[in-house]
């Protein structure tokens, strides 16, 4: 995966894309406005990180103008702002995420991952399968094997996005902006038992556990198998 | 600047000045007015009674002859204050009549004119003060003529009183004026003065100053009380904003610290990776404690400063605490309490979904870290806990009841404040700021947070106004 970094503070350039590398992608770093348009513009980039605040010319106006351009390279925002109103501004202006700082590696590799693969990701698929696990999206039916498993509304749509971006690392806060759609950060941690949950449901009684947590990270739907 | 030049230069004086002027105009036309009209009114009169005279005259001298009008002039010219009368013959010969010293020619063409005379008597008796008069010469068949007039000096003096009348007016008016308008702009400059020289000592940092009122509920009495008001406001942000910074200091300065022992800790004594390991993980968890801390006062911060005003929306309350309720529900199940939400009916409301959303989680949390688990209290209760969302005329109010140990009375009104944690709970997790915040939020809607006995346990209450924050009335 090729990423482009646009960030004016050199440390935190330098180190993203040094995380980047040793993670396995090919990370690029702009330091200023101008630079990064113009790497964006002729670079083949799978995901712009976009620091919010640059000099020469903001983040937002950079997305904005490759939007206009026709580039519909996903970017995430990186801002030091970090309030709900600002976040929807990022993302009113073209922005496909956004992340406050400070941030950690590990959330922002999620993000940028499944933004990645969100054109070739499975989106419009009707039906979902992970191993022998099989969400169907339109009768909102779930099976594992053979016996049919019965799932809470929230439930069924906390599976349908892990299944959505099965094999990536789902973030605990990706969980709970995406299927609960709320942007703060309740202080325990409130998510772990919807999964612990969700686990008992899918994957008790079998020898195959398909849903699994990634210490440090989040949590990740995987056919163990493969 | 020298005291009188400040007291030229202020409002209220130019503006004594402009109304002085405009007064004074005013009073000079009106006696102008008058004195012309009073002028006039007296030559129409001069006129009227010299004309009517000469009709009677001629009227005379018709019937009985140069003989007659002579004797009828001579009795009518002895009368006191009489009119002026002269006959002459066509040669310019006095036949009768109490006027003399005529500039000569004044007889020659019949009319009306303004002439300078003698009158016949004072002569006589030795005296020669020269009169005005206005007179028409008349021409009387057979070549006789006639002067009939009456004297000026009496239109000039009334005249001339009213004309100085009216200088004496201006000038009082223009003292007065004056006397008046340096009296009030002194008054008024004091009192500014006054509150000029206590905005100088708030510059200087007494922010405990308050502008002088002096109590006549005048303008300046308004404008005091609205800035004494302003002051309070900002006295008690200042307040707010320094309890906050030693509070961060000491509760930020806390973590800081114990990360930086931990680190420093790590650096001397770790033997291997796997120690070094645990020390990073630990590091990076109480970083991650502080970023959440200092999210939390952010979010306080700006629901305090009213910046989320701008995100408001129609939603459902009733959603909300359902929503709510499923996000918490198995945390509260997983220790052993009865979580319920009782919102059947909709409760519409207009605010920031999001913090609201906040507010009630972070009640719930508490809830949920309080309630002693799997154990009845001494009631008979159930460890529970029950959401609900309610109507209340007007308001909207989400209220979380408990049935853990409650917050004793005396406590209540603390532990709302920024990192106020009661001894008994220091020991469980959490910033001391979720009360903080869920209070900041129903602020910012115009609303309140109120914690009560649930009897027993705690029953919090965020009560909203239904349509969103009232707009506060200028």
């Amino acid at each position: 995966m090729r990423l482009l970094v646009i960030e004016d503070d050199r440390d935190a350039a330098d180190y993203l894309v040094k995380a980047f590398r040793e993670v396995g992608h090919v990370a690029d770093a702009a330091m200023d406005g101008d630079d990064g348009l113009a790497m964006a513009l002729d670079g083949q980039y799978d995901v712009l990180i976009v620091d919010r605040m640059l000099p020469k010319r903001d983040g937002l106006t950079i997305i904005g103008a490759l939007r206009a351009k026709g580039m519909e390279t996903p970017a995430l925002i990186l801002s030091a702002l970090g309030q709900v109103d600002d976040r929807v501004k990022g993302l009113r202006a073209g922005g496909d995420d956004y992340l406050p700082k400070p941030y950690s590696f590990s959330e922002l590799l999620a993000r940028v991952e499944v933004l990645a693969r969100r054109r070739v990701g499975r989106g419009e698929e009707t039906v979902l399968r992970v191993g022998s696990l099989e969400l169907d999206r339109l009768s909102h039916q779930v099976r594992r094997g053979d016996d049919e498993i019965s799932l809470q509304p929230r439930e069924f749509r906390l599976l349908e996005y892990l299944m959505q971006h099965a094999g990536q690392v789902v973030t605990r806060t990706m969980l709970l902006e995406n299927v609960w759609d709320y942007h703060f950060d309740p202080q325990t941690n409130v998510i772990d038992v919807h999964i612990s949950r969700l686990r008992s449901k899918i994957d008790k009684g079998f020898s195959q556990p398909l849903l699994h947590t990634i210490r440090g990270a989040g949590y990740m739907i995987r056919d163990g198998a493969r | 600047m020298t005291a009188l030049g400040k007291l030229f230069r202020t409002t209220t004086f130019k503006l004594t000045l402009v109304y002085l002027t405009v007064f004074a105009l005013f009073a000079a036309f009106l006696l102008g007015y008058f004195a012309l009209n009073t002028r006039r009114l007296i030559t129409e009169q001069i006129t009227d009674t010299v004309n009517a005279e000469i009709a009677g005259l001629s009227e005379q001298y018709r019937v009985g002859g140069i003989r007659r009008l002579v004797v009828v002039v001579d009795a009518r010219a002895r009368r006191p204050g009489s009119s002026l009368y002269l006959v002459t013959t066509f040669a310019g010969e006095s036949l009768a009549g109490n006027v003399t010293s005529l500039p000569p020619g004044t007889l020659d063409s019949p009319g009306w004119t303004e002439t300078r005379y003698r009158r016949l008597d004072e002569v006589e008796a030795g005296e020669h003060p020269e009169h005005h008069a206005l007179a028409r010469v008349f021409q009387l068949p057979g070549g006789f003529r006639i002067l009939v007039g009456r004297d000026l000096d009496e239109r000039e003096r009334l005249y001339n009183i009213v004309l100085s009348a009216g200088r004496w007016s201006i000038a009082i008016v223009i003292i007065l004026g004056l006397v008046g308008g340096l009296f009030v702009t002194r008054r008024v400059l004091r009192r500014v003065d006054a509150m000029t020289e206590t905005t100088r000592t708030i510059m200087h940092g007494d922010l405990g100053g308050r502008l002088p009122i002096a109590g006549t509920g005048d303008e300046l009495d308004r404008l005091g009380e609205n800035l004494n008001v302003m002051l309070e406001r900002i006295e008690a942000l200042m307040g707010g904003l320094k309890e906050v910074t030693d509070n961060i200091a000491h509760d930020l300065k806390t973590p800081l610290t114990r990360l930086r022992n931990r680190a420093e800790q790590a650096l001397r004594s770790a033997k291997n990776e796997t120690e070094y390991r645990a020390a990073l993980e630990h590091t990076i968890e109480e970083s991650d404690g502080l970023i959440r801390t200092f999210n939390a006062l952010l979010m306080i911060a700006r629901a305090e400063s009213g910046q989320a005003r701008d995100d408001m929306s129609e939603f459902d309350a009733a959603e909300i605490a359902h929503d709510i309720g499923e996000l918490y529900e198995p945390l509260a199940e997983e220790k052993g309490i009865v979580l319920k939400v009782e919102a059947d009916t909709p409760a519409p409301l207009k605010g920031n979904r999001e913090l609201i959303s906040q507010a009630l989680a972070n009640l719930v949390d508490n809830s949920i870290k309080y309630v002693e688990p799997h154990r009845e209290n001494a009631n008979g209760v159930p460890a529970q806990i029950v959401v609900r969302a309610l109507t209340d005329g007007d308001r909207i109010l989400l209220t979380v009841a408990d049935s853990g140990p409650g917050i004793p009375e005396a406590d209540r009104a603390r532990v709302v404040q920024r990192f106020v944690r009661l001894e008994q709970s220091r020991s469980k997790p959490g910033s001391g700021l979720g009360l903080s915040l869920a209070s900041a939020v129903a602020r910012l809607h115009g609303g309140e947070l109120t914690l009560a006995d649930n009897q027993p346990g705690l029953k919090s209450v965020i009560a909203l106004p239904r349509g969103g924050p009232v707009q506060m009335a200028g």
